[in-house]
């Protein structure tokens, strides 16, 4: 139960960095915290109390099927795909944010406004 | 971009070589061991990324190694594409793992299939690509007071 | 197949874009056609009573990946794939304001074909979900795509809220395995109709529900919506609003809720209801917004928000004639603002300004451009015999079998409202006074008139043959929404 907590909390911080901070960067950042909160949740969910690791080390094991006690191997392959993409997601952010901050000379939010409504 | 003092080019020109073949013994031992393509590019580029770092570089090198390495993510997606249609046509299904691919016994090196194939296609795709962004952010065209 | 093809597309553009820039405008619209060609196939072959493709990746049965065709996918591949090859037509022209990186865009556009083909097709949760994401990550790009400073800030504000709803979106699918444990979208329905009411599946709903209301721009998640469509170059505001919104969004919601969750209106009417109370609030607010725009495409992003609650209140209307509108005000939605947006690209491209006040007697000048303007907006607020109203006279008329009248006013009073401030650009823009002076402009390039005239020609026959339309491509597209279990039953024995 605890890590799932830990989970929501991360999540809840996440959440409160990019609503309240004015730093582009610091969005950027926050919404990196949501991103792992969540992945992490889910890496979490596969968990089986005293499983190994799931992969086949013995050459016996595929036969015999010991795969019987295993940790859940979904999450972590769909955990991996929702790293990367949480990578290629950050690489974008920081790249745009480069791009105002050539723009603007500033990375505060409240000064970026030439959008109105 | 202004490289490192001495004592890191030392480390790095005896490290990058040692990064480089660990990076890749994880690309292709991705179906035996955990890692895989994903992981195995990570360090690849962190590896190129380190040299570059380390050792400075001129604008005109960096426009060929950003020419570079776009040229091999792009190849690494197609590869990665045509093993995907290579599974389709032989056996009428994608991604199919038998048939066209070396199949041999389980815990081998060249066994699984298509898998270790996808994973170096993947590999090359991830370190090429995340190379080419580092490049793209730090290096030549962003320029902080040096 | 429709994935493969504009995979491999954006993956050898940049390659080959190096040898000769011009090559990958060609690449690229090889792909789209293709693209159209395989939809129209796909569709033909649903018709005539094949069953609904199923086909497994690998060669996994139930454990592997499935990718689905079935009535419904037909009908929004062939929207996403028409508007997304009359955008690259378009494009070849208009991305001549760009200096550089054109094989960029097209790569990025080919991705973002990608991306949604595949969220079409896919018949498992996860897939479903980095397809999701593979189209947001390329839409976030394609907005920024000219680096000027509104675009990129725009592109800044839109991918946070983006992606904060598309890890809600993940939230809620690790929600969702957590209980399930199966992403097979057929095994899922099965799974969750055994399983009670709990609160806990009331709060798995909820968070997707969420996650899919930031991405297609319901209340009270609009706001991105406004800036991005404004500062996005012209096609890709057209493939955003048209397509990108409503697959991502409607259909991602729309598959999830009806095919897997099972929901019908007379088990969970609480659902429809919020609906329906989100799609008024989205009609009403995106309406009044749109009025009082001076800028070209922020009305029209403005009026997107607005359709899109058209389109929930057909939706939470749940029976028939309500879903078959709402499905047809997709596609009908799909062709006119995406003429519209062209349109406003034409106009921007040759006369530099946006602002309606200072564009006037457009009808002299560029005559092509504002007959497809002026066709489409009467398109978008329903008058007949165009695409627009016949959508509209179905949600309407599931209003009122519903017998929900007062929703049906609402919306018969804010097509009105449509047409209102639809006019206004057409009076302010396009007609002018004998006296008054016109604004010099030439007309469009030709491919570029082209992309808008396809679309205009479209929704002609959309219009015009429309019951033919209805038969054939949105009735059994409804019908796969509303008997939602029923997917289940194909899937696992075809």
């Amino acid at each position: 139960m605890i890590p799932f907590i830990a989970c929501v909390l991360l999540l809840l911080i996440g959440l409160y960095v990019v609503i309240a901070k004015r730093n582009l960067i610091k969005i950027a950042i926050g919404f990196c915290l949501i991103e792992y909160a969540v992945n992490l949740f889910f890496a979490l969910v596969g968990f089986k109390k005293g499983a190994l690791a799931p992969i086949i080390t013995q050459p016996e094991q595929v036969r015999m099927s010991v795969t019987r006690n295993f940790v859940d191997p979904i999450p972590q392959a769909l955990v991996l795909t929702a790293i990367v993409i949480g990578l290629s997601t950050t690489a974008l952010m920081l790249s745009l944010a480069l791009r105002l901050y050539e723009r603007y000379k500033t990375f505060d939010i409240s000064e970026i406004r030439k959008l109105k409504g | 971009m202004r490289g490192m003092s001495p004592i890191v080019q030392v480390v790095t020109r005896l490290m990058a070589g040692m990064l480089l073949l660990y990076g890749g013994y994880i690309i292709v031992h991705g179906h035996l061991t955990p890692g895989g393509g994903f992981a195995g590019g990570v360090l690849v580029a962190a590896a190129l990324i380190l040299v570059s770092l380390a050792f400075g570089s001129v604008e005109q090198v960096e426009r060929k190694e950003y020419l570079l390495s776009s040229v091999f993510e792009s190849l690494g997606g197609l590869f990665f594409v045509s093993l995907a249609l290579a599974g389709y046509f032989a056996v009428e299904i994608f991604f199919r793992n038998t048939g066209v691919f070396f199949l041999g016994k389980p815990l081998e090196l060249v066994s699984g299939g298509l898998i270790p194939l996808a994973n170096i296609a993947i590999g090359v795709k991830v370190g090429a690509g995340l190379f080419a962004v580092f490049l793209a952010l730090g290096a030549s065209r962003f320029v902080m007071k040096e | 197949m429709f994935v493969a093809v504009p995979l491999a597309g954006a993956f050898l553009i940049p390659l080959l874009a190096k040898l000769w820039s011009r090559l990958s405008d060609i690449v690229a619209n090889i792909v789209a056609a293709t693209l159209v060609g395989l939809s129209f196939y796909g569709w033909l072959y649903i018709r005539t009573g094949g069953m609904p493709l199923c086909y497994w990746v690998g060669g996994w049965r139930l454990i592997g990946i499935a990718m689905w065709f079935d009535a419904l996918t037909a009908l929004i591949v062939l929207i996403i794939n028409i508007v997304g090859f009359c955008a690259t037509l378009y494009s070849v022209r208009y991305l001549d304001r760009y200096s550089s990186g054109r094989w960029k865009f097209y790569t990025l556009l080919t991705l973002l074909l990608a991306g949604l083909n595949g969220l079409a097709i896919s018949g498992d949760l996860f897939n479903m979900f980095v397809f999701i994401e593979i189209s947001a990550i390329a839409s976030y790009a394609l907005v920024a795509f000219g680096t000027e400073e509104e675009e990129v800030e725009a592109a800044f504000k839109y991918m946070v809220l983006g992606e904060v709803g598309g890890t809600v979106l993940l939230f809620g699918i690790a929600l969702l395995y957590a209980k399930a444990s199966t992403l097979n979208l057929a095994h899922l329905s099965q799974v969750l109709s055994g399983m009670g009411r709990t609160p806990f599946y009331w709060f798995v709903i909820a968070t997707l529900l969420i996650g899919f209301a930031i991405k297609m721009g319901m209340e009270p998640f609009h706001a991105w919506l406004a800036d991005a469509h404004f500062s996005a170059p012209a096609p890709i505001s057209a493939m955003l609003s048209g397509v990108f919104i409503k697959v991502t969004g409607v259909y991602g919601m729309c598959r999830l809720m009806f095919n897997v969750f099972g929901i019908s209106r007379a088990a969970t009417p609480a659902f429809f209801n919020l609906l329906i109370a989100f799609g008024a609030v989205s009609m009403v607010l995106g309406g009044l917004l749109a009025f009082s725009q001076n800028d070209y495409k922020r009305l029209l992003a403005y009026s997107s928000i607005s359709q899109i609650g058209y389109i929930l209140v057909g939706l939470g209307v749940g029976n028939f004639w309500g879903i078959a509108g709402a499905l047809f005000h997709i596609l009908a939605h799909a062709l006119s603002k995406g003429t519209l947006f062209l349109a406003a690209g034409s106009v921007e491209s040759q006369t530099g300004t946006r602002e309606l006040d200072h564009l006037k007697g457009l009808e002299r000048t560029m005559p092509l451009t504002s007959w497809a303007h002026i066709l489409g907006s009467f398109s978008m607020a329903g008058v007949p015999p165009f695409a627009g109203f016949f959508s509209k006279l179905f949600i309407i008329i599931g209003a009122i079998t519903g017998r929900m009248y007062w929703l049906a006013f609402l919306a018969a009073l804010f097509s009105a409202v449509t047409f209102a401030y639809l006019t206004k650009v057409v009076n302010r823009a396009i007609f002018a006074r004998k006296d008054e002076a016109v604004t010099q402009a030439k007309e469009a390039p030709a491919l570029m008139v082209l992309g808008m005239v396809i679309l205009v020609i479209l929704i002609l026959a959309v219009g015009i043959g429309f019951w033919g339309v209805q038969t054939q491509l949105v009735a059994p597209a409804a019908k796969v929404l509303l008997n939602g279990l029923d997917y289940a039953r194909l899937v696992l024995g075809g």
